[in-house]
């Protein structure tokens, strides 16, 4: 006992932002996730390729908790979070954007906006309405100028455009004091000068603010990452630099339809 | 405009604030002096059975509005909330049946009334929201229709079939409260407070969050929300209207029986908030109005077309399903479309014109 009390501790002090240890989630007799392990260091930006149905997805839901993985351990900053529910993880910094936006159709830009620096600060049972001068209120406008979305701070989201949608997904990812973000594709869907934005808003992010990625846009993928996972089956195919990755002849086989996905 | 906020929700108070004044529209103003002075040209009947019952019943489905309308749940225990607090009324304080009644004071039977209510009501919400849809009113009904029976059936606390009665209002500041324009006043003033205090907390963290978890509880809980202490929380604050509401019920009564929370009035509160619309806390008081005339009339008016006058029932149902065939966001949203149908749309965009401009 005494040994794995001293494991942990050191395992902490490691100070990774996010740690897999053998993450396996079972849908059924479908393995989403097979044996994925990872380490992610703080600051650090790493993009997750692979074809439709490699798990990316999946990964993420485990890691923000969703849903709990099957069998292994997450840890999150050194502290394990495995069972943990969703909010715990976020409080503590995690952020995640969703592939289909997932946004508060009848609330406002900012209503939303607010909400999300809301939910990581004190204060969200509140019955006092925000005053005029309260700091997150000012937060979420400084947030929605970043997104360009100032103009629609208060429409109701439901009458936003696809792409306005998306740049206020990521707004309410980048709300409180994120410390690591999960981009589910940001860029999907997105028009060139939106894109172009989309790079800029993710370069320009403070560096100890690290992330995962998942892009199918290779070429965003790999302006935006230093590190680059490839994912196939539900396992880990590849770990590696932008440009290792990109010349592997296994990966350009895999990703140029040599072999069926 | 209040009503018409609906189609674009003024965003939080960052906006410049509008002084009191301005940013009550018209329409209440006019509503708030016809109500203010009622009492000099309405009878007593109209004051006691007619405003006070609408009052009471558009509180207790207020609180169902703001558990159906900002946080999307469906509950059907209101109506017995309103029953928790109204026994526990008659039981702490004085009733006819003196065996049973404790005959505490009204100013410590009436606050501890409330709290049990309250304490019951979140309960039921703690079991509810684990659950979504349909599942949670059929789990809130379970609840209804469990107290019922428990109230028929038990004789030592909640003596069975009969009841309480004789349970009156107490007279204090030198006002007796069984007076009609007294009651009035008092309902009048309770039900302003819940109005205004539904549409105060709809734009605070709390309400904001409700609606964020309406619309969308699994981003809710991947922004750091807790979103099953945020559901039971709004059961909390619901059961706190529904149970003033359930105090002033068995006052105007004078009295509570099982029939009071069984399955019809459950149903009618749910009738009285649709049927108003739930998009709004104005919904329920005019829902409860609506309901109130028609429960008070509809017999009198079938036996004057020459119709047998038991048959008033069909009329209620019929007048429902009208108005909720032609509205399904109820009487609010008939006024919605009636607005902006007569010219106070913007012509360029075919839109309701922003509150204020139009």
């Amino acid at each position: 006992m005494a040994d794995s009390v001293a494991a942990r501790l050191s395992a902490s002090g490691t100070g990774n932002a996010l740690e897999l240890n053998g993450v396996s989630r079972l849908f059924g007799a479908l393995a989403a996730l097979s044996d994925v392990s990872m380490t992610v260091r703080p600051g650090e930006r790493r993009a997750v390729l692979g074809s439709n149905g490699a798990g990316k997805t999946t990964l993420f839901n485990c890691i923000t908790g969703d849903f709990l993985p099957s069998t292994g351990t997450i840890r999150l900053f050194g502290e394990d979070v495995t069972v943990f529910p969703a909010h715990e993880r976020i409080r503590r910094g995690l952020r995640r954007t969703y592939q289909i936006s997932l946004l508060f159709g009848g609330l406002s830009v900012l209503d939303n906006v607010y909400l999300a620096s809301r939910g990581v600060s004190r204060g969200r049972f509140s019955l006092l309405r925000p005053r005029r001068d309260d700091a997150l209120v000012h937060a979420a406008e400084s947030l929605i100028e970043a997104v360009h979305l100032t103009d629609a701070s208060h429409s109701p989201v439901s009458e936003l455009s696809y792409g306005q949608q998306r740049q206020l997904e990521i707004a309410l990812a980048l709300a409180g004091a994120p410390r690591f973000i999960l981009f589910d594709e940001p860029a999907a869907g997105l028009s060139p000068t939106e894109r172009r934005d989309l790079i800029d808003i993710l370069t320009n992010l403070p560096e100890h603010i690290g992330y995962i990625i998942i892009e199918h846009d290779m070429d965003v993928a790999l302006r935006v990452a230093e590190s680059v996972t490839m994912m196939h089956n539900g396992r880990i195919f590849k770990e590696g630099r932008p440009e290792e990755i990109e010349e592997d002849p296994e990966v350009q086989e895999l990703y140029l339809g040599g072999g069926h996905g | 405009m209040a009503i018409s906020d609906q189609s674009a929700p003024p965003s939080l108070a960052a906006r410049p604030a509008r002084s009191a004044s301005q940013g009550v529209p018209g329409i209440y103003w006019a509503l708030g002096v016809v109500l203010l002075f009622m009492p000099a040209f309405a009878s007593d009947f109209v004051l006691f059975s007619i405003f006070g019952w609408a009052f009471i019943l558009g509180m207790i489905a207020l609180s169902l509005m703001f558990l159906a309308g900002y946080g999307g749940m469906v509950s059907l225990v209101q109506m017995t909330v309103a029953g928790v607090a109204g026994y526990m009324t008659a039981i702490l304080g004085s009733s006819a049946i003196d065996t049973i009644s404790v005959g505490w004071p009204w100013w410590l039977a009436v606050p501890a009334a409330i709290a049990i209510a309250v304490l019951f009501g979140t309960l039921s919400g703690a079991l509810a929201v684990r659950t979504e849809g349909i599942y949670t009113i059929m789990i809130t009904l379970a609840i209804a229709t469990a107290f019922f029976y428990f109230a028929r059936q038990n004789y030592t606390v909640f003596n069975g079939f009969s009841g309480f009665n004789q349970v009156l209002p107490p007279e204090f500041w030198g006002i007796n409260w069984r007076n009609p324009t007294a009651f009035y006043y008092l309902s009048l003033g309770c039900a302003v407070l819940a109005y205004c205090l539904v549409l105060y907390v709809s734009r605070s963290p709390f309400g904001l969050a409700l609606q964020g978890v309406r619309d969308n509880a699994r981003r809710m809980s991947a922004l750091g929300f807790n979103v099953t202490a945020h559901r039971i929380a709004a059961y909390a604050f619901a059961s706190l209207i529904a149970a003033v509401a359930g105090v002033l019920l068995v006052w105007q009564t004078n009295s509570i029986s099982p029939g009071a929370v069984s399955v019809g009035p459950a149903i009618d509160i749910l009738i009285i908030a649709v049927v108003g619309g739930l998009a709004h806390p104005i919904g329920p008081f005019i829902g409860a109005i609506i309901f109130v005339l028609l429960r008070t009339f509809a017999l009198d008016a079938l036996v004057a077309i020459g119709l047998p006058g038991e048959r008033f029932q069909l009329l209620i149902g019929l007048g429902f399903l009208v108005i909720v065939f032609w509205s399904p966001d109820g009487v609010l949203g008939l006024w919605k479309r009636w607005r902006s149908g007569s010219g106070r749309t913007d012509p360029l965009t075919g839109k309701a014109r922003e509150p204020g401009d139009g």
